[in-house]
């Protein structure tokens, strides 16, 4: 078998075209794919115009300052800024496609604010000719928007709840450069407790400070709840995420095992399917199986040199990206565990392909139509279809080596989940595989 | 011609030691008798050539004998090692130098002595200046030496040519059939199928008629001229007036 094997190596040394191929086409897929899902789209280009003048971007709250600038830079985030000095440039840029769209804050912006008579309003430019660009930059903004004014409404929160605080405790407060002394209710209570101690037994007054003790108590205490409230006001909804299944696998991590997985199909699917198909349009496959090798040897010298060269690519291509992205180095046993089972089932499925389809294209066509729908239906997140397409679409996966493969390697790579499920399932289709294999080289002469 | 037969087939003018014989074979394939109890004996150095119309059951004869295909009943004296077999299409790798195949398929064979072998067989085909050339630059007759070059590796004494000069033009077919004969005449049985029938009467010392998976005739191409009768044919008419008169 090592010598059909040698002559396989040979006979790809010789094709440095088809190997190019083999290693740089999948590889960039990969790439592609892995990008497209990790990274959202780039930062939009916006122009950006604050009319407020410096003086007045900082407004004042019961002496507390607040810079509304910093707010702005929130937005920054999300978006890449082009500043233009006007609202007439702006538009012009957005007109020209120069930016994406425009964004005004006009100079009373800190003044509404801080008059608290109503919304202050931002001025938003773009073009809506396109309904996908339309929807991304309202989204953007709107997100953007969202962000700053759940900033600005903590900032209004805390100092509402010092107000409340002051009402409620006592303490001294500036108002227009004048220090006042507030006595607060509890202080109030105190007071008209230690007076109504003072009274006869039978004094009217007594009952009536009773009734303005109280309302002090209940006032003071109430107030106590409002910081829950005032809370709750500022963010009334809050996200409180758990995981059921999966894992919290970062997108960039994902992406690399995404990427990885893909060039492992394609190499091995091809090489795979291409190498037995290879031996029947040569005719060599009559004369090898003729007491030289056994038809199942002849199988596994075909996966096994797929698979080998594929987790070669593959451990290459993880190297590459390790310049980039931070793996887990101290894992490489589970890597190369999860490549080499992986390599097996996508091995195993090549020559399926190959032993069915009898004539290298044919192979190569049939390894590309499954390989890409089958690499997408194993990517379609729970929830993105209906759960009756969804159970179908994760039975087709089980069907086939790409779904443990990823499992597998995420959990090699990220520490995402079990990785011993995905093994034995890539083993079990390995073998399955296999028999259909074998099966299809009853009529492969 | 006769001539040439006679030189063919040393062992078949004097005492006949038998190297492959074959009893009833039957294959069926459904429905389909394909062959129906062919029998078939050849003698050492001897040339026997399987002739017939098409879908007669040359090929399925000689896949039988070779071990490619089970046969449904009867019995072959040798075993598929012990035969070389060469199928009709060149079954070589293209993107390998002679040598390289040659040397292949000898480690296959797990012949010890394999750097011999490849020069023994680079020589006894001609092609020692060709042997650094990848198979695919050949022509059709110098592919067809490789093929039959590697048949020849484990030294079988019967040799089994599927249509060897099929897709050959007449050049290269006289240089095959000179290799051929060298082969006979150090002692190595061949059976061949063709579908050239004169190609039969000159090289070979026997020939087998096949028709509809029946053995029809066995013997030298001047006995089935005389069963014919008619002494003003060729053999190939001879051979047409044959099968006719079999009801073929």
């Amino acid at each position: 078998m090592r010598w059909l094997l040698l002559k396989d190596l040979q006979i790809l040394r010789r094709s440095p075209l088809l190997v190019s191929l083999l290693v740089i086409y999948p590889i960039v897929i990969a790439v592609l794919i892995g990008f497209a899902i990790s990274r959202g789209p780039a930062k939009p280009r916006v122009a950006f115009l604050n009319e407020v003048p410096p003086s007045a971007s900082v407004l004042e709250l019961n002496g507390e300052k607040i810079d509304v600038a910093q707010y702005g830079k929130q937005v920054f985030s999300r978006i890449d800024p082009v500043y233009v000095k006007t609202e007439k440039e702006a538009i012009a840029k957005v007109k020209s496609g120069d930016v994406l769209a425009a964004l005004i804050i006009p100079a009373d912006l800190t003044q509404k604010l801080s008059g608290g008579t109503g919304s202050a309003n931002v001025r938003v430019y773009y073009n809506a000719e396109d309904p996908v660009k339309a929807q991304f930059v309202q989204d953007t903004i709107k997100a953007e928007v969202q962000d700053a004014n759940t900033a600005l409404t903590k900032q209004f929160t805390k100092i509402a709840l010092n107000y409340l605080d002051l009402i409620s405790t006592g303490g001294n407060i500036s108002i227009f450069g004048k220090s006042f002394n507030v006595l607060g209710l509890a202080k109030s209570e105190a007071i008209v407790n230690a007076a109504q101690s003072g009274l006869p037994a039978n004094s009217p007054l007594r009952t009536a400070l009773g009734q303005v003790s109280n309302f002090a108590r209940l006032a003071r205490q109430n107030l106590n709840l409002s910081n829950g409230v005032l809370a709750a006001v500022g963010t009334p909804i809050k996200a409180d995420q758990k995981i059921i299944n999966g894992s919290r696998t970062p997108l960039d991590a994902f992406a690399v095992a995404i990427a990885v997985t893909i060039s492992l199909m394609f190499v091995t699917l091809l090489l795979a399917s291409g190498i037995l198909a290879l031996e029947r349009e040569e005719n060599a496959f009559l004369r090898l199986v003729r007491g030289l090798v056994s038809r199942t040897g002849l199988l596994i010298e075909k996966i096994g040199l797929a698979a080998l060269c594929a987790i070669l690519v593959s451990l290459l291509m993880l190297a590459g990206i390790a310049l980039f992205v931070s793996l887990a180095w101290g894992r490489f046993p589970l890597w190369l565990v999860s490549l080499v089972l992986g390599g097996l089932g996508f091995g195993a499925m090549g020559v399926a392909i190959g032993g069915i389809t009898r004539e290298v294209r044919a192979a190569s066509l049939l390894a590309f139509m499954l390989a890409l729908p089958i690499a997408f239906l194993a990517l379609v997140p729970s929830g993105a279809v209906s759960s009756g397409l969804y159970d179908v679409i994760r039975v087709i996966s089980a069907l086939f080596p790409f779904k443990p493969t990823l499992d597998a390697l995420d959990a090699a790579l990220n520490k995402s989940g079990s990785i011993g499920l995905p093994l034995v399932h890539l083993a079990i289709l390995t073998v399955a595989f296999g028999v259909i294999a074998r099966l299809s080289l009853r009529r492969f002469a | 011609m006769q001539q040439d037969s006679a030189q063919a087939t040393p062992a078949g003018a004097g005492e006949r030691a038998v190297v492959l014989e074959a009893r009833e074979i039957v294959k069926r394939f459904g429905e389909r008798e394909a062959l129906k109890g062919v029998s078939l004996e050849a003698g050492r150095g001897e040339l026997v050539a399987i002739i017939g119309p098409n879908g007669a059951g040359k090929t399925t004869l000689l896949s039988i004998l070779a071990g490619i295909q089970r046969a449904d009943g009867g019995n072959v004296s040798r075993s598929p090692a012990e035969v070389g077999w060469v199928p009709q299409q060149a079954a070589v790798y293209s993107k390998l130098t002679v040598a390289e195949n040659l040397r292949l398929f000898a480690r296959l064979e797990k012949r010890p002595d394999v750097a011999d072998v490849v020069e023994r067989m680079l020589a006894q085909t001609g092609l020692e200046e060709r042997r650094d050339d990848p198979v695919a630059q050949l022509s059709g007759g110098n592919k067809q030496r490789v093929n039959i070059a590697i048949g020849l590796l484990s030294a079988p004494e019967v040799l089994l040519l599927d249509e060897p000069s099929a897709a050959l033009d007449p050049r290269q077919r006289e240089r095959l059939w000179e290799f051929i004969l060298d082969l006979a005449a150090t002692g190595t049985t061949v059976v061949y199928s063709t579908h050239n029938v004169q190609e039969a009467e000159r090289h070979a010392g026997q020939v087998v008629v096949l028709a509809d998976g029946e053995k029809l005739f066995a013997g030298s191409p001047r006995e089935l001229e005389q069963i014919v009768g008619a002494t003003d044919l060729d053999f190939e008419e001879a051979f047409v007036a044959f099968l006719r008169q079999r009801g073929h």
